[in-house]
């Protein structure tokens, strides 16, 4: 029987929680005990003094760029970039080439996870067939191959009588439809967000407004479908104000945040780096705020990255022309602990957004340390500064806004179903 | 200034706008002459990299080089990774490889300069770049105004029409500011970018309120042909509401002067009439484009202090 004793860390358990400094004990993949002073015989003992200990991070919204464009990124590279991060389980979008959009690649993707990454991967598949926005895919074929979820991501669906459809459909297989908000009319060739910043570069603006009208229509439309909304990467005040009075009315509408739109503001992109590029932009410091407020109320139940990689070659180009999105693995838990240091959220309210949230709106395990759960642990080091140089990291892209910048906060230890996946010392573990 | 690039206005001091005004003045002299050049730059090389057609700035440019003696070669790639052609940064590097002392960069996409310098071993001139800035106009557009007013500070310039697609504004804007004069802003509500005031300007859309005390009037040209309607509804009512003739221009104080970047659209953004005769003075402006960049070539690309003869 294989045993390990995280010993003497602060134990954050959102699905109970707890949060108590104790020893943690996993025993054949599963967390067997939490006590003090536990028996470290016949056990492989990781010091987690100074520590945190708590569930595995779940992302669900990545890019992994397997199948088709491996060479930004496969669902080993990054698998194991999500390890090193912290995360035990990822969701994967359906913008590969080909597109997820038929059961034989979900199954290809739950195949080369399986084989090919440390941690858990989970397909999310089109929502239309080939991203076109027209033709709904075969959702009960493809939740029966293992999708978690459906969605464009990447594209805003444009025809709302189609989105409609959408929503209504996916009650048949009760899973989760996720937007990615943005009129693309009112976009435009926005880049970057409307404002002073967009006026002093001369960059073509992207208005808040255009995410505002995209979550409205699509609240509107839960609400007359009844099914369940995913607005995913909110990134403006009034996003949050309109989740928020969903929710209040009682439709199945959830949000997530990225960890740049918590933390960064349109005025990084002043100098033209289009490694601030993504979608929806960098907003204001009013829209942080409120994105903030959101997570810490609960309002916006989860952190995710929208790990998004692009080879340096497409993205060192004009602005304009360069792609969307920025890496975010391996930075997420650093950054997002920007929050716990300003004061606005406690230890256990962020490792439940990081965690145990994503888990509730897919239906996926994790997110708990309860006796009996799946050992999905990440350990972690909230004091350590370290400077962070995207080479030096397990994903084969580059773009990521914090190059470069001193971080606070590191990821110690990463545990699969009890195994170690990552360790500081050792990097990702061939398993 | 040696060795420095020039991406934007914005980055200048006054101090630094004045040494360039001020070369810029001496200069004059040289287009004056029967021989219209000195050695300053003989053995230095300049490269008009120009992405984007300009035959205007690209000639004012070559020019300027010409008549301070340097080596002046023209490349105008037809493509840019927009069209999926070589990427501008491998074009960059490779004129860069034959080492030349100057390059000046001209795109149709903002921050493109900016990123050739920061790669580059040459100093970087920007001769405009998308929206952002166009440096050397707003330079010569100053140095136009100083030669008309005798100063710059206290001033009132008006800029008016597509403020927001305009990198002349913008560097008009920051240059004007910095030297002490009052910039307003005016045009079709659609081409008023968003926070446009954050920049210490006043945005008005009436032609008759923001020409109400100007000295200086300067009017942007109009490219209808790539807005199709979505901006303002037909070059009638542009030019109706905001094109400039002599009987609009009483709004503005008597010894008013009207300028433009060029190329005018005559009966658009200026009267056929106003635009050929004073107070507008649109050729002394190009006139002193070539003087401006001989300045600017001259201080950037000069004699190094540990050359000196």
């Amino acid at each position: 029987m294989k045993r390990t004793l995280i010993r003497g860390g602060r134990i954050l358990d959102p699905s109970s929680q707890t949060d108590t400094q104790a020893d943690l004990v996993i025993e054949d993949g599963r967390i067997a005990a939490i006590g003090h002073d536990l028996d470290a015989e016949r056990a492989e003992v990781i010091d987690a003094k100074g520590c945190w200990v708590a569930p595995g991070f779940v992302d669900m919204h990545t890019h992994l760029r397997e199948p088709g464009q491996e060479y930004k990124e496969d669902i080993r590279s990054g698998g194991r970039a999500a390890a090193a991060g912290g995360f035990t389980s990822i969701a994967c979008m359906a913008n590969t080439d080909p597109v997820n959009d038929d059961p034989a690649v979900t199954k290809f993707i739950i195949d080369q996870g399986k084989k090919n990454s440390p941690v858990r991967v989970y397909p999310i598949a089109a929502a239309t067939i080939g991203l076109a926005g027209e033709i709904m895919t075969e959702m009960v074929a493809l939740k029966e191959a293992g999708a978690v979820a459906f969605s464009d991501d990447g594209k805003g669906t444009e025809d709302a009588n189609v989105m409609r459809h959408l929503l209504e459909y996916s009650k048949l297989v009760d899973a989760v439809i996720i937007v990615h908000a943005e009129d693309e009319c009112l976009r435009a060739e926005g880049v970057v967000n409307e404002g002073l910043v967009s006026t002093k570069l001369g960059l073509p603006p992207n208005p808040s407004a255009a995410e505002e009208i995209r979550v409205a229509r699509d609240i509107a439309l839960a609400r007359i479908t009844g099914a369940r909304l995913h607005i995913a990467h909110v990134s403006t005040k009034r996003a949050v104000d309109y989740v928020r009075e969903a929710q209040d009315e009682g439709l199945q509408v959830t949000a997530e945040v990225s960890p740049h739109h918590l933390t960064l503001t349109d005025s990084e992109t002043l100098g033209f780096n289009t490694s601030t590029k993504m979608a929806p932009p960098l907003r204001s410091t009013e829209d942080v705020a409120a994105c903030r407020r959101g997570l810490i109320d609960g309002i916006i139940e989860c952190v995710a990255t929208d790990h998004a990689p692009h080879a340096v070659y497409e993205k060192d180009v004009e602005f304009i022309a360069a792609p969307c999105g920025i890496l975010g693995f391996e930075t997420a838990y650093p950054v997002v602990m920007e929050l716990v240091r300003d004061g606005e959220i406690t230890p256990l309210a962020l490792m439940d957004r990081m965690s145990l949230g994503g888990c509730r709106i897919l239906g996926v395990p994790g997110g708990s340390l309860e006796v009996g759960a799946d050992a999905d642990v990440v350990v972690l080091d909230p004091e350590t500064i370290w400077k962070y140089d995207p080479a030096n990291g397990y994903s084969k892209s580059r773009n990521s806004p914090w190059a470069g910048r001193e971080m606070v906060g590191q990821v110690a230890y990463t545990l699969v179903r009890g195994n170690v996946v990552f360790d500081r010392q050792r990097g990702v573990l061939e398993q | 200034m040696i060795g420095k690039d020039l991406i934007g206005i914005e980055n200048l001091t006054r101090g630094e706008i004045e040494t360039i005004l001020e070369t810029a003045t001496r200069m004059q002299e040289v287009g004056k002459r029967e021989i219209k050049k000195v050695p300053s730059l003989r053995g230095r090389t300049i490269i008009n990299l120009f992405f984007e057609d300009s035959t205007r700035t690209r000639s004012s440019f070559e020019i300027a080089g010409k008549r301070l003696s340097a080596d002046v070669v023209n490349f105008s790639p037809s493509n840019s990774s927009l069209n999926k052609a070589e990427s501008i940064l491998d074009t960059a590097k490779t004129l860069d490889a034959m080492d030349p002392d100057c390059v000046v960069v001209r795109h149709k996409v903002a921050g493109v300069p900016q990123r050739i310098a920061e790669l580059l071993d040459a100093p970087v001139i920007n001769a405009g770049d998308g929206a952002h800035e166009h440096p050397t106009q707003a330079l010569l557009d100053m140095l136009t105004v100083f030669q008309e007013k005798g100063r710059l500070d206290g001033l009132t310039v008006a800029i008016i029409g597509d403020i927001a697609h305009s990198r002349v504004a913008r560097s008009n804007i920051y240059g004007f500011l910095k030297m002490g004069a009052e910039v307003r802003v005016a045009g079709p509500p659609p081409m008023l970018p968003k926070d446009i005031e954050g920049l210490g300007v006043k945005a008005y859309t009436s032609l008759r309120e923001v020409l109400d005390g100007a000295d200086v009037i300067m009017a942007l040209r109009i490219q209808n042909e790539r807005f199709k309607g979505a901006f303002f509804p037909s070059i009638r009512e542009y030019s109706a509401t905001f094109g400039l003739d002599r009987a609009k221009l009483r709004y503005a104080n008597d010894d008013a002067i009207v300028m433009h970047p060029g190329p005018v659209n005559r009966g658009v953004e200026l009267s056929h009439e106003l635009t050929d005769h004073r107070p507008s003075v649109i050729l002394d402006q190009v006139r002193n484009g070539v003087a401006l960049r001989m300045a600017l070539l001259y201080l950037i690309t000069g004699r190094r202090p540990s050359e000196s003869s």
